[in-house]
């Protein structure tokens, strides 16, 4: 197994801590007065998604993490499993409910998400930005009234809450922002 | 790589910092001057790396190591009687790259004949209120900022109350860390107490060290009866910015000092240094009592001009050298 000396830490690196695979978010080269150096690494646990931060004594070494990132198209779940298809392979991948907890409520069949593999077994599935979705339920549109001012919660066609202007009716097609799980605008039409 | 406009604003900005801080010493009749950065020689400090190279000259060739500061030189200088001196040198430690550190960069140093360490804290104050327009410095003893930001008292305090709190306070210690006592003082000093002092927002100056951290400082008893270094540290925008010594003058002491440095160099496989004959002897001829500080310029200019990392002020940073 490769590793990585602190030498070559630096953000976004995979390395293996305590069994479980994580990446790099910072990393400072710390030399106080004229004593022994070391890094002060923050990290993301893969697995857990949690950030934690650790002290490394310079030239001490890490395991490498495989871990890659590609883009799959959601295909379909079947309750238990969220399975995800290379377009270009057509190799198929199944996320667990962990993997998706972050994306559940943006997966829509066909669209494409960034999925993180450990040892070829999604991590982690993160949605794009933007995603346009449709509204199933929301309360009557108020015709006429476009300033946005107020609102009203919508529901949309993946199982997502978000809050909505009054002038949005049922069947209307949405932009929305997932990082903020806020919309944005009515999708253009094509 | 900056952009030709950012380059060329950082060139003309150290350029007339690099005029001002010249004229201070003009004006304060300090001479300039140069001194060689190849030396068959090297500090033996245990955590200071010198980088190596060869001279090739048939049965004159030899290992040389190129400086990392011009101290040593310097020294040599003001035993022959130059007088009071600075340099603006270029100096290198290998293995040190970070937000804050470079394997080369700028040092300014300068020595003062009959100066005592306050003399010099005095002017180096001077020079960073006229140079870069920051406040006055405070003054700390060593020993008060632990008490201070730790509430501890580091003569009371042995090596297993230190390693405790410093595993207490410090995110991401793990338990089978291992350093020695001045390890874990200085742990508990950049991790702790060096963020407090950025938030006072204005420099501090740090004395009357520990003197297991004398390094080429004179060792003094202090007002509370401790023996202590006579050096001192400038912090300044969580910075260390400067390190200043009452010179430690006595040859055979400092012989001492460089063979138990090349000792603790052994025990932890490092390779042991050179040990500068030439300083040795022109100290014994006579080294005047003398205060020296060097000043990271780097450092000094991402304080002056705001940037948070060291090679935004190099011009053409290490990385793409």
């Amino acid at each position: 197994m490769a590793s990585y000396s602190t030498n070559e830490f630096k953000a976004g690196l995979k390395f293996m801590m305590d069994g479980d695979p994580c990446s790099i978010i910072e990393n400072e080269f710390v030399k106080p007065g004229k004593g022994q150096a070391f890094n002060r690494v923050k990290f993301r646990n893969l697995k857990t998604g949690r950030v934690n931060e650790r002290t490394f004594k310079t030239n001490e070494s890490v395991e490498s993490a495989d871990v890659v990132e590609i883009d799959l198209e959601f295909s379909y779940s079947d309750g238990e499993f969220w399975h995800f298809m290379d377009p270009s392979s057509f190799e198929q991948y199944a996320a667990d409910a962990n993997a998706i907890a972050d994306s559940k409520d943006w997966l829509k069949e066909q669209y494409v998400y960034t999925v993180t593999l450990w040892n070829g077994t999604p991590l982690l599935v993160t949605p794009p930005n933007f995603v346009n979705l449709a509204v199933v339920e929301t309360d009557p549109g108020v015709r006429g009234d476009t300033s946005g001012g107020g609102g009203k919660p919508a529901t949309l066609e993946t199982g997502a809450v978000v809050r909505v202007p009054l002038f949005i009716e049922i069947g209307e097609v949405l932009r929305v922002d997932t990082r903020s799980a806020s919309y944005v605008e009515r999708a253009k039409k094509d | 790589m900056l952009h030709n406009e950012q380059l060329q604003n950082i060139l003309k900005r150290r350029a007339k910092l690099l005029a001002n801080v010249r004229r201070f010493f003009s004006v304060r009749n300090v001479l300039e001057v140069n001194t060689p950065i190849l030396s068959s020689a090297a500090p033996t400090a245990p955590y200071l790396d010198s980088f190596s190279t060869r001279f090739e000259a048939g049965s004159d060739s030899k290992d040389l190591y190129l400086h990392t500061s011009p101290e040593f030189a310097m020294k040599r200088l003001l035993s022959a009687g130059s007088g009071a001196i600075y340099q603006i040198a270029t100096v290198f430690r290998n293995g040190e790259l970070g937000r804050q550190h470079a394997p080369e960069f700028s040092m300014l140093e300068w020595y003062r004949p009959g100066f005592s360490l306050t003399d010099l804290m005095t002017e180096v104050d001077a020079l960073m209120q006229q140079v870069i327009g920051l406040p006055a410095a405070v003054i700390f003893p060593y020993r008060d900022l632990f008490v201070k930001y730790l509430q501890l008292d580091i003569y009371q305090a042995d090596d297993v109350l230190l390693k405790q709190i410093a595993l207490d306070r410090i995110a991401g210690l793990t338990a089978d860390w291992q350093t020695d006592r001045d390890g874990w003082l200085e742990m508990l000093m950049s991790e702790i107490i060096e963020p407090q002092l950025k938030a006072l927002e204005m420099p501090v100056m740090v004395t009357e060290f520990p003197a297991s951290q004398a390094q080429l400082a004179k060792i003094e008893m202090n007002a509370d009866g401790h023996h202590v270094a006579s050096r001192f540290e400038l912090y300044a925008g969580g910075m260390e910015l400067a390190n200043g010594y009452d010179e430690l003058c006595d040859a055979t002491e400092l012989r001492q000092r460089f063979e138990q440095d090349n000792q603790l160099r052994l025990q932890q496989g490092k390779p042991q240094m050179p040990i500068d004959e030439n300083l040795l002897t022109a100290m014994q001829s006579g080294l005047p009592q003398c205060s020296g500080v060097a000043l990271g310029l780097d450092r000094l200019m991402m304080l002056y001009f705001a940037e948070n990392n060291i090679s935004q002020v190099q011009g053409i940073a290490f990385i793409e050298s």
